[in-house]
């Protein structure tokens, strides 16, 4: 593809191809886009349903990291915490 | 006052059970952050120790330009930083390439093998325990650097000004660790509910 028909073929905002769409994801979630290529951008997504799908489960997917629980800590560690919390306070 | 300002102020009255939540609030994702500089379970484990202890011998010192979760992650990755930097570990650099497949894509580049839909079904279909390992599973395969960031934005529910210092990396470093991070943790609940190249 030649650069003028590279232009070309993104001269319309109908025209960003979903490839691109996937990689701008994160500017658009981070609200880092600036106005023109937001507006390019949910413009696709106006119409097309599989980039709206993508977004969302991207959306979903930051969601439920947010509900990953982190292991508890094991007895011996909460012990070793507590000694060391112990031994600070004689510290000073 | 949030969580950990009330925290703060019960440790510095000498609560110990204050410090015994900070603990349980924190110590975990501590953990796995300082896994990602040092080689080992026992050496993290270590750094993550040290740092408690120099968060208890820094209260005193402490002047709350940042929140108590950012002071000790911060305190956390430079112990964990300068440690990984005395057993010389070196972090691969970050992957490089699309975050979709380009296979799933047309020569136009729109979508050939687009995504099935799941966005509002995961947790009806994979049940609560089953997901949080998944995601677990997810995260530990990312790169390191992918994964910090993960952990700390999208877990730890940490703002990008406060990952960028933690890390001591640029906002534009840091959104691209998390596009891809993201990008690949999305891939893993696909690969589960269904949808691209099987």
């Amino acid at each position: 593809m030649s650069f003028l028909s590279g232009l070309l073929r993104f001269r319309s905002p109908a025209e960003l191809p979903c490839q691109q769409v996937v990689e701008m994801v994160t500017d658009y979630l981070e609200g880092v886009m600036g106005t023109a290529d937001r507006r390019r951008l949910e413009h696709h997504l106006d119409g097309c349903p599989h980039c709206t799908e993508y977004l969302a489960q991207m959306r979903e997917t930051i969601r439920l990291a947010g509900r990953v629980t982190q292991e508890d800590l094991t007895p011996e560690m909460r012990a070793e915490l507590t000694d060391l919390y112990r031994r600070w306070r004689t510290e000073g | 006052m949030d969580a950990d300002a009330t925290l703060l102020a019960r440790l510095r009255d000498g609560d110990e059970q204050a410090f015994t939540d900070l603990v349980g609030r924190y110590h975990s994702a501590m953990l796995r952050l300082a896994l990602s500089f040092v080689s080992s379970q026992a050496v993290a484990e270590e750094v993550v120790q040290d740092t408690w202890l120099a968060v208890l011998r820094g209260l005193g010192r402490f002047e709350e330009r940042s929140s108590l979760r950012t002071w000790l992650f911060t305190i956390l990755v430079n112990r964990a930083r300068s440690t990984g930097v005395r057993e010389a570990r070196t972090v691969p650099v970050a992957d490089a390439g699309p975050v979709v497949d380009a296979s799933r894509f047309g020569p136009n580049g729109a979508w050939a093998v687009p995504p099935e839909h799941w966005a509002q079904e995961a947790e009806n279909r994979i049940d609560a325990v089953k997901l949080s390992a998944l995601l677990r599973g997810g995260l530990d395969g990312l790169p390191v650097r992918q994964r910090d960031v993960v952990l700390l934005r999208d877990v730890e529910g940490m703002s990008s000004a406060e990952v960028c210092q933690v890390l001591a990396i640029s906002e534009a470093n840091q959104r691209v660790l998390l596009h891809r991070g993201r990008s690949k943790l999305r891939q893993v609940l696909e690969s589960e509910l269904g949808g691209g190249p099987r």
